[in-house]
């Protein structure tokens, strides 16, 4: 007789406040096995992008997710610029890059939050989320809000930036250095916290090439990989000068380094930007109808690499939008690091990836166990949809 | 007027009554230190600076739906919180505050009534554990198996850290140790590790940070509670408050000296005394993030009991040379 039960996390539950649901093989504190289901959260954007223009899908695509909205809407409209063959100005680009940069530090920050109180440690959530009020209040003093900054546009930026918001904007985030360094030696040696994070969630280098980690999880195992690099985007490389932030570790606290040195790479961008910010226009005009035509836009964003398939058919509605959210490629890498943890870990195991599942919720088709028939086909879908209102009293009209 | 004096013993102070009323009056300092530790305001709209707080959230919590799971055991779910709080209000009364005449025995100071102390302070950790395995729950279970291996890792240490003062005091009655340190406060500074380890072990019982494992709200959801609701979550709650309280007046009472006769002298040095356990029972609380239970049984074993039984040996030698 086996020792093992299975254990249900989500997709209502404390650790995870986004609806995706774990079955856990657990024998006693050890969890032997770890089994994913998404798709309790599907929008059907990709569907509805298809159905509107280009300039309304901006601000659809913008609205995948909260957290890297830019970044979202940064790929999108790049994408659709390569389609249209336009290019944005050098004022639109360094602002472009600018807004990017400055999510990417409102998120690190968020995540450092919510990092600590999935270890219960609410104290470093609460000065975490304190410090992170700063960078929102730039971010709405240059956008006008505070999430869904609406900044991107074809063929550049929607705003402009003031001499006295550069200062504003100088000043907030030579503060945030500060609190970033005192994070970072916290999170290097606060005993209990240290206890609760090193050697934790371990992904060695070769299983995140093979699992096809992205972002800070797979910089944290040791590879090098950052679309900024790999594939510059919005000036980085020739105009702005970016340094790939790795750890070797592999667990929880490489990945937290890995952040908190991005935080620093991010400060240190957004001052080169802020100080080499050219003059001229922020944007140029385009065209309404998109030439028919297919591409791929890559991003990275605060999670990873974010991936953008366009095909326009010279109307202006694309006709189709794919998005790869950097969420989804980290789902494998997180189910290797749950197989042999403890109980405990697997909440700050899974933050750790720093998932988001409106980025990553699909339509999801559940096969039974016997054939590979789809168990849900359209037929058996549609019957019980009836059933179910037939049982409530109400009559379709089709069945007269 | 020895009738009366009962009563009002059971009943008012340090009884019932006053039990409670201290007990959510902790709870509002303990949340308001928690808070501004965290740089938060903490409660603010009920009452003067939200000390009516605690009283309000447990009357809402009373007046919410009260559910047993199905497959529950009915008797244990239901009786584990009754249970539970008469242990911990039985031990509120063993505290000497007020009429304690180290030359009477009485029925709440006797030789021995440490012991009893410390075994009423532990019966609601074994409620716990009841009530979360007969919640037939999945996280109850593991709570209630986290509760039992945590109470194997800070009870030992726990057990010697509160022996010391008294082997020291060469008493097993608390108002005849409270008044041996109080008649001599030099010796006080002797059992400072074993405080440091009382302590510890405190918030351990508590279930409070950094050893909150077994209700760990991000791994299991409300751990043993999770299938509580309604007035049964409000008595847990409530019984953590006084448990707290008659905890921090049990270390008060052995390690800083106790609390002197008379009803007003008393009450005042019990209330200071018990503060400044809370307040350092908070600091913890905001300091740490929350640790393992393997590493909970290892940090126990490795370094709280071996320091213990340092202690132990400090004071046997000690009490040779200085008495």
């Amino acid at each position: 007789m086996s020792s093992t039960f299975v254990l249900p996390v989500g997709p209502q539950h404390p650790a995870l406040k986004e609806p995706t649901s774990f079955r856990f093989k657990v024998d006693g504190e050890v969890v032997v096995d770890a089994d994913l289901r998404l798709g309790y959260n599907h929008r059907g954007i990709e569907k509805g992008a298809e159905s509107r223009t280009y300039v309304q899908d901006l601000y659809l695509v913008e609205r995948i997710c909260g957290i890297c909205s830019n970044a979202h809407m940064t790929a999108f409209a790049q994408g659709v610029e390569k389609l249209m063959g336009i290019e944005p100005p050098g004022r639109g680009i360094y602002i472009r890059c600018l807004m990017g940069e400055l999510e990417r530090v409102h998120s690190h920050l968020l995540w450092m939050g919510i990092a600590g109180h999935e270890v219960g440690f609410d104290t470093f959530f609460m000065y975490t989320w304190r410090d992170r009020e700063v960078v929102m209040d730039l971010l709405e003093m240059i956008s006008g809000n505070r999430v869904n900054y609406g900044m991107q546009t074809f063929g550049g930026v929607a705003r402009d930036l003031a001499p006295e918001q550069i200062a504003k904007v100088v000043e907030g985030l030579a503060f945030l250095k500060g609190r970033t360094q005192y994070y970072l030696n916290l999170g290097a040696t606060e005993s209990t916290l240290v206890g609760r994070i090193a050697g934790v969630g371990r992904l060695p280098q070769e299983k995140a090439v093979e699992l096809g980690a992205v972002g800070p999880t797979a910089r944290g195992s040791g590879v090098a990989t950052d679309v900024r690099q790999d594939d510059p985007y919005a000036g980085f490389g020739e105009k702005i000068p970016f340094h790939i932030c790795t750890e070797e570790g592999g667990d929880v606290l490489a990945r937290f380094v890995v952040r908190a040195k991005e935080l620093f790479e991010s400060y240190t961008l957004c001052d080169h930007i802020l100080k080499n910010l050219p003059e001229g226009e922020i944007k140029v005009k385009a065209p309404r109808k998109v030439p028919p035509g297919e591409g791929v836009s890559r991003v990275e964003a605060q999670r990873g690499e974010l991936i953008y398939y366009i095909r326009s058919n010279g109307t202006d509605k694309p006709d189709r939008v794919k998005v790869r959210a950097p969420s989804l490629a980290n789902w494998p890498a997180a189910l290797y690091m749950l197989r042999g943890s403890f109980v405990a870990d697997i909440p700050i195991i899974i933050a750790a990836n720093d998932p988001c599942l409106s980025c990553t919720d699909r339509m999801a088709v559940l096969t039974d166990t016997k054939g590979n028939e789809k168990a849900w086909n359209w037929e058996t879908l549609r019957q019980y949809g009836i059933e179910f209102y037939r049982k409530r009293g109400i009559r379709f009209g089709v069945e007269g | 007027m020895e009738i009366l004096k009962v009563f009002t013993y059971l009943l008012i102070y340090p009884g019932l009554l006053f039990l409670l009323f201290y007990a959510v009056f902790v709870e509002w300092v303990d949340r308001k230190l928690y808070a501004r530790f965290q740089n938060r305001m903490g409660p603010m709209h009920t009452g003067k600076e939200g000390f009516l707080q605690p009283i309000a959230d447990f009357f809402k919590l009373m007046a919410k739906e009260d559910l047993v799971p199905k497959k529950a055991d009915k008797f244990l779910f239901n009786a584990t919180p009754i249970f539970a709080l008469a242990s911990v209000l039985t031990a509120g009364l063993l505290l000497p505050v007020w009429h304690s005449n180290p030359n009477l025995a009485s029925a709440t100071s006797f030789q021995g009534d440490i012991i009893v102390m410390a075994y009423l302070l532990s019966l609601p950790t074994f409620a716990y554990f009841l009530a979360g395995w007969a919640s037939a729950s999945m996280y109850s279970a593991i709570g209630a198996v986290r509760v039992l291996t945590l109470l194997f890792s800070y009870e030992v240490p726990m057990f010697l850290a509160i022996l010391s003062p008294a082997m020291f005091a060469g008493s097993w009655e608390m108002a005849e140790i409270a008044l041996f340190y109080r008649n001599n406060p030099q010796y006080l500074p002797i059992n400072l590790i074993a405080f440091a380890i009382a302590i510890l072990s405190l918030q351990a019982k508590l279930e409070r940070l950094p050893f909150d494992i077994p209700e760990a709200e991000t791994e299991l959801v409300g751990g043993t509670f999770t299938e509580y609701s309604g007035r049964k979550l409000a008595m847990f709650h409530l019984l953590t408050d006084i448990q707290m309280v008659v905890g921090a007046g049990f270390l008060a009472t052995l390690f800083l000296g106790g609390f002197p006769h008379g009803i007003i002298a008393g009450l005042f040095a019990f209330v200071a005394k018990t503060l400044v356990i809370v307040f350092i029972l908070s600091s913890i609380k905001s300091m740490t993030a929350r640790i393992r239970i393997d590493q909970m049984v290892k940090f126990s074993w490795r370094y709280l009991a071996p320091l213990a039984l340092l202690q132990q040996i400090i004071v046997i030698f000690l009490r040779g040379y200085l008495t």
